[in-house]
């Protein structure tokens, strides 16, 4: 059996169906809302490595290799974001995360 | 000389003005309030002591008053000063016009100019202008004289001070108008000027109502004046005067529609103007705010509410003179309200007892001959008693002032009563305004009064003999009241020991110029009644008023019985004053109790006051109510603003609702937000 290209999009979008849902039926932790975001982008990434090694385009590849970088940032940022707001709030359960209700 | 006849006053009211502001200023530097308040507290303090009839201190010369401003003497002087250079120009100018006919007419510059309508600020003089500017500066500048001894006690002495010269550049104005608008601007600062005066004492909430009570009772007049501007304007296309007195005759039968009602249009207007006259002069139905204005300061009751302002609707009557002759019955108008005013507001005199009252009805009274001369069409006999009363009851009013004064604001003649003794040269100035008023022979009155009643009986008009019975009643009235009030204050025991043995003689300031203004009651009369109502009428008055014609020469016709008809009135008035008060002092304390209607019925003033809040004055605090409680209340505001911002509060009460703060509902609304978009854009209008 040959891996095609529906092989590597099946992957793709089971990575995506997995992050969206970390998202919503995560109710604990701020930190596992990053990671499915992390896991929505790798999702994309083997999408456009896909597409690009099966169209013969490395254009693809290069930005595989920007959302990378632009995703090691965010995270960055998104954990920095974190601690500050622990140490502020003493918690960081989505449940208590609400300071924006009206 | 014209200019400054008008000008000094204006003048000398700026400067007395300014001395009262920087006065304020240098009293209370950078506006401490709390030092305002005492101020305010000390004024008010002596107000009250001073001016409320009830207290019985009478040492209100022992309080600590509080010191007047820094140059009021300056200010009464210089007013005072200017006032009396313009009264001696202005004889001046009566004598350069009257007699030398030069008439004078001064463009001064162009105030107005909008399409058809030019109006020009101008100076007329001419024989009425010459007369009316005589009266007002002579009695505003002794009343300017008796006002810095009346008024020695007040630390607001450079206001009043300003403001009688303001008065008295209005009062100017009005009479050298040469158009109609002119004459409305000085006929309505007269009124404002008034205003102020009246409540001069504003520290006191009866001269404030007042006050109020003038202003609104003159705007209903000012209302039907402005019609009838508008009606000529809209007649003749011009407010100048002379533009006017050349369209008239083209007017005689003339209508305009008037709410649908085809009026003829110089009864009309003319009816529209002399309700503005009516309001002015306190003619019957609009009189109601003249004996309350007596609220004011006595000189101001002396110069406005009986010389000179009062008089402004006779003048306007007389200035409009070749309107009125060309419409009869308007002035069987004129004739009905005067003659009912004549009567009416001496029969309220009987009975009054503050003396200030007394001699305001009496004003009211007299103010009705004059428009039943006018009714009569013998306007230049209406002016000769203007010119004669001017003088006798300012004597009356300033007289009145000067008891007031020895009496330590006491105005009530119950309290009074033997004060000849302690205040001759009052009583004897006193007996020389009364017998003037009431027309004792050879006196300003007599001649003046006289000569109404017979212009009144031999006029043409089809209320004359209406005209005539009333002010013939009103003759034999006045004289009882005015002797009425001589014998109760003057005669008699006195009531109120305390006070009498206090009284004494008012200052030299004060008694200068009621001496002088005696004389005037005695020989304003004879030397001039040839101008006014003889045969010099036409030389002296010449285009000033259109008379009515013949009605010198018929007034000469009246049979003797006639002429001397008020006389007898006259004669017989003090006789039954005489008895009621020094014979037979229980006389009209059973009367009143025999005939109790008739005399709360005079008392109460016929009960205008009554009616009028019936009538007016509680519908129209209802509509008010209504339309500030309904109408802005519950309609702009419940759906304007306020309506507004309460939708705008639920609004978004329930959209915050929206905003549970949770991260995974905004992730969620993020999703289908992008999941709608993409949607839309492949299948929907973004795709095409």
């Amino acid at each position: 059996m040959t891996i095609g290209l529906g092989h590597y999009l099946s992957v793709g979008a089971i990575l995506f169906t997995l992050g969206i849902l970390g998202i919503f039926l995560n109710r604990k932790n701020i930190i596992v809302i990053l990671m499915s975001i992390e896991l929505i982008l790798l999702a994309v990434n083997i999408n456009l490595v896909a597409f690009s090694t099966f169209l013969g385009d490395i254009v693809g590849q290069v930005f595989a290799l920007l959302v990378l970088t632009v995703a090691a940032a965010e995270a960055a940022i998104g954990l920095a974001v974190l601690v500050v707001y622990y140490r502020n709030r003493g918690s960081i359960e989505v449940e208590n995360v609400n300071l924006m209700k009206g | 000389m014209i200019q400054a006849i008008v000008f000094l006053p204006l003048i000398g009211a700026i400067l007395a003005g300014l001395i009262s502001i920087f006065g304020a200023h240098a009293r209370n530097p950078g506006g401490d309030t709390v030092e305002h308040h005492d101020a305010a507290h000390g004024a008010d303090a002596h107000a009250s002591d001073a001016h409320d009839e009830d207290t019985d201190d009478h040492g209100h010369d022992d309080h600590a008053v509080e010191p007047a401003a820094a140059g009021s003497r300056v200010a009464e002087l210089t007013t005072t000063g200017l006032l009396l250079v313009a009264a001696g120009l202005s004889w001046m100018a009566l004598v350069d016009v009257g007699f030398m006919h030069h008439d004078v007419r001064i463009a001064l510059f162009p105030w107005i100019t909008s399409g058809d309508l030019q109006v020009m600020w101008a100076l007329r003089v001419d024989t009425l202008t010459a007369v009316m500017l005589v009266v007002v500066t002579t009695i505003s500048s002794l009343v300017h004289l008796y006002s810095i001894g009346y008024m020695d006690e007040d630390p607001y002495r450079p206001r009043f001070f300003s403001y009688l010269s303001l008065f008295t550049f209005a009062m100017l104005m009005l009479v050298t108008a040469d158009n109609l608008v002119q004459l409305f601007f000085g006929w309505e600062g007269v009124g404002l000027m008034s205003y102020l005066l009246i409540g001069f004492w504003y520290q006191k909430p009866s001269a404030n109502a007042a006050a109020i009570k003038a202003f609104i009772v003159n705007r209903v007049g000012d209302f039907g004046f402005l019609l009838g501007i508008f009606s000529i304007f809209m007649l003749i296309g011009s407010i100048d005067l002379e533009t006017i007195f050349a369209g008239a005759p083209a007017l005689t039968g003339k209508t305009i529609d008037f709410f649908g009602w085809h009026a003829d249009a110089l009864t009309l207007t003319c009816c529209l103007l002399f309700m503005g006259a009516m309001g002015k002069s306190a003619q019957f139905l609009l009189h109601t705010w003249l004996p309350d204005a007596m609220e004011g300061p006595t000189p101001v009751s002396a110069l406005i509410h009986a010389a000179t302002m009062v008089t402004a609707g006779v003048f306007m009557v007389a200035r409009l003179s070749p309107l009125f002759e060309l419409a009869p019955n308007a002035q069987a108008v004129v004739m009905l309200f005067g003659a009912t005013t004549a009567f009416f507001a001496a029969t309220v005199g009987l009975v009054q007892n503050d003396i200030k009252r007394i001699v305001a009805y009496s004003t009211c009274s007299q103010l009705g001959y004059m428009f039943v001369a006018m009714g009569a069409g013998a306007y230049s006999v209406g002016m000769f008693h203007l010119f004669t009363h001017a003088f006798f009851k300012a004597l009356l009013f300033l007289g009145s002032g000067s008891v007031i004064y020895a009496m330590h604001h006491e105005q009530d003649i119950r309290n009074m009563g033997g004060l000849w003794r302690k205040i001759p040269y009052t009583f004897t100035v006193m007996c020389v305004g009364t017998l003037a008023l009431t027309g004792f022979p050879l006196t300003a009155g007599y001649f003046s009064k006289d000569a109404i009643i017979e212009s009144a009986y031999a006029s043409h008009n089809p209320l004359a003999f209406y005209g005539f019975l009333m002010t013939v009643v009103a003759a034999g009235l006045t004289s009882f009241y005015s002797w009425r009030l001589i014998f109760k204050t003057f005669f008699g025991e006195p009531h109120d020991p305390e006070h009498y043995e206090a009284a004494h003689e008012s200052p030299l300031w004060m008694l200068i110029p009621i001496g002088i203004l005696a004389v005037g009651s005695i020989f304003a009369g004879f030397p001039f009644k040839e101008l006014f109502a003889g045969n010099s009428v036409e030389d002296f008055f010449r285009e000033s008023v259109k008379m009515h014609p013949h009605i010198i020469e018929d007034m000469e016709g009246v049979s003797e019985w006639i002429k001397i008809l008020p006389t007898v009135m006259m004669a017989a008035g003090a006789y039954v004053a005489y008895i009621f008060y020094i014979r037979r002092p229980y006389l009209p304390v059973e009367l009143a109790q025999q005939q109790p209607l008739l005399y709360q019925f005079l008392l109460n003033k016929w009960y205008f006051d009554e009616l009028y809040e019936l009538i007016f004055v509680r519908p129209a605090k209802w509509i008010g109510r209504f339309l500030w409680k309904v109408g802005d209340g519950t309609i702009i505001d419940g759906f304007g603003p306020d309506g507004v911002s309460r939708w705008v509060l639920d609004v978004t009460r329930n959209v915050v609702k929206l905003q549970t703060g949770y991260l995974y509902h905004y992730a969620f609304a993020m999703l289908i937000g992008v999941a709608g978009l993409i949607t839309w854009f492949m299948f929907g209008l973004g795709a095409q």
